[in-house]
């Protein structure tokens, strides 16, 4: 059986700009896959591409064994998307919405009606069904889409940053709405997102930054591999701290923007040794379980930044860094 | 296939009856237009040779096209913003043909399109027009070219553009301009040489010319001097050019020229 989406050396350039720079990797049937990237990594050129909107400039998508190029009908077929903006019509009821975009994907009749009253149900809409879209909340929305994406019983669904503006509760709601989905249907899922929360979710999770892969595994393997608990040092001089901690303590270390991460053992103890050796180098330090962001800053030697929605991070991490008193 | 036309189509009507302020504007506006200009130049209006035509019964058969540009543009604006953020996003990885989508949005900007024309209509005898069975059936053949084509175009521009902003911009330095020098406003005998050209240039011309002659028939139409057949064979051509046009711009790669 082919895989649910396999990505080989695909590349592809905005003029100068390289949006893709040779990914590769494979998901297999029944996983629920994360793509993991700042914005500006790849995500949504990646989309684009795998949903048959536009073609690479260099290597090739399959969908189930169908090559997006070569026969964008049956990857269309199998795909459902979910877009960051919802596809519904806001004038049109719930089920209207539902029973237009069936016709769509070739669906009719009984069929329909039955798949769209299953679907309502799946997601806790049966009692909305009348009401027009754009009264719905904006959680009530995004499980409307989802419903939407789902008509076809589509093999594989694309989730492009699907908690964009979500309150947490209704955040919650739409992934145990997922997982309500995998369990009955089977569905692959893949879903960008620039949450942490999000991805650690994930069966597995790629990392993109620039175009290209950084990392590829399931979260906790990934994470493990920074061990137990990472140090963070901030530094007025990080460069120098980080040198510093490499001569004389035998440390390695790596410098992410003003501060430096240490992978350490005994955090907690190198920590009291670096500080009273080095009081005026420190200004902060911070010892916690590695996550996602950590893997993301070790591989690429950059913070993880996502811009404007920086600030859904730092609400949603469930991570909590414990902070060292000195 | 006509499922999904009819889905498309049906949406477009739906959305439009749902929308009272689009139901009433485009046809409040054009009325209006037609008022102040009738009466405006009600007193200096002459029409060039010796016919005697007043200014509210040369305006009509414009007032008719500026309805169907109005409607189009309505219609088809929304696709700027539908094709990013809306239902249009999920019909263009759905399993159908682009040309699909075309088919069912553009038949439902013209339906609605000729519906408000056909209102309008009614308004005829008011300036002591009252064509008979041929000559409605030629009015309404050549709103329904016309009505195609400015749906179709509309939906062009729609899809080319990122931004309502830039709609607008083409619709006040293109669509606007195309309607002023339709014939619609005031004739082309009367203009210099080089303004006459472009009005015969202009494909929307010929569709003005048209909606005339049938409200006129079988008598011959004020300030037209073409035959019935030129006018309506080069309406029947411009629309479908522009749907070719329509049709060719889905079919190509979206993002990939950005």
């Amino acid at each position: 059986m082919p895989p649910a989406l396999s990505v080989r050396e695909l590349a592809y350039a905005y003029g100068e700009h390289r949006a893709l720079d040779g990914l590769t990797f494979e998901v297999q049937t029944g996983e629920l896959f994360g793509l993991l990237g700042p914005n500006g990594g790849g995500k949504t050129t990646l989309f684009r591409i795998v949903t048959t909107l536009m073609p690479p400039s260099a290597g090739s998508a399959a969908v189930l064994g169908h090559d997006t190029t070569t026969e964008p009908e049956a990857v269309r077929r199998s795909l459902g998307v979910v877009f960051q903006q919802p596809a519904l019509d806001a004038e049109l009821t719930v089920r209207e919405n539902l029973r237009f975009h069936g016709i769509l994907v070739g669906l009719g009749g009984t069929e329909l009606n039955a798949r769209t009253d299953a679907l309502l149900g799946v997601f806790g809409l049966s009692d909305r069904a009348g009401d027009r879209v754009k009264t719905l909340s904006g959680g009530l929305t995004r499980r409307a889409d989802l419903a939407r994406g789902l008509l076809h019983r589509p093999a594989l669904l694309l989730l492009d940053e699907p908690t964009t503006g979500l309150d947490p509760t209704a955040r919650r709601e739409l992934w145990a709405a997922l997982a309500r989905l995998r369990r009955d249907e089977g569905t692959t899922i893949v879903v960008a997102t620039h949450l942490m929360e999000e991805a650690e979710r994930c069966d597995r999770v790629a990392i993109l930054d620039r175009g290209r892969l950084v990392a590829l595994g399931e979260p906790a393997a990934l994470t493990a591999e920074l061990g137990d608990e990472t140090l963070w040092l901030e530094s007025k001089d990080a460069a120098a701290l980080a040198s510093v901690l490499h001569d004389q303590f035998g440390l390695d270390s790596r410098l992410v923007g003003s501060a430096v991460m240490v992978e350490a053992e005994d955090a907690p103890a190198v920590l009291a040794r670096v500080y009273a050796a080095f009081p005026e180098h420190v200004t902060s330090a911070t010892v916690r379980r590695p996550t996602l962001d950590d893997v993301f800053a070790a591989r690429t030697g950059r913070a993880f930044e996502v811009g404007a929605s920086k600030l859904d991070v730092a609400q949603t991490s469930h991570l909590e860094p414990h902070p060292v008193t000195r | 296939m006509i499922a999904v036309i009819h889905a498309l189509w049906r949406r477009e009507i739906t959305k439009f009856l749902r929308d009272r302020s689009r139901l009433i504007g485009a046809l409040l506006q054009p009325l209006g237009f037609w008022v102040l200009l009738g009466l405006g130049f009600y007193g200096t209006f002459q029409m060039p040779g010796a016919t005697e035509v007043g200014y509210l019964e040369y305006l009509y058969p414009g007032i008719i096209a500026l309805i169907l540009l109005f409607t189009a543009i309505f219609s088809t604006i929304s696709v700027v913003q539908e094709r990013q953020e809306g239902f249009l996003q999920a019909a263009l990885v759905a399993p159908v043909p682009r040309t699909t989508i075309v088919l069912g949005l553009v038949s439902g900007g013209t339906t609605l399109a000729v519906a408000e024309a056909v209102l309008f209509l009614l308004l005829a005898p008011l300036v002591g027009l009252t064509p008979g069975v041929v000559g409605l059936l030629v009015v309404i053949a050549a709103v329904v070219l016309m009505a195609l084509a400015f749906t179709a175009l509309g939906f062009t521009i729609a899809w080319r553009l990122d931004t309502t902003r830039g709609f607008h911009a083409v619709m006040n330095l293109f669509l606007l301009p195309m309607w002023f020098l339709s014939g619609a406003f005031f004739p082309a005998d009367g203009v210099p040489a080089v303004l006459r050209w472009v009005m015969y240039a202009n494909p929307a011309f010929y569709g003005v010319a048209a909606i005339r002659q049938g409200l006129y028939l079988p008598a011959e139409a004020p300030g037209v001097g073409l035959p019935l057949a030129a006018t309506l064979g080069v309406s029947l051509a411009f629309a479908i050019g522009v749907l070719a046009l329509a049709v060719w711009t889905v079919r190509r790669p979206l993002f990939a020229s950005t």
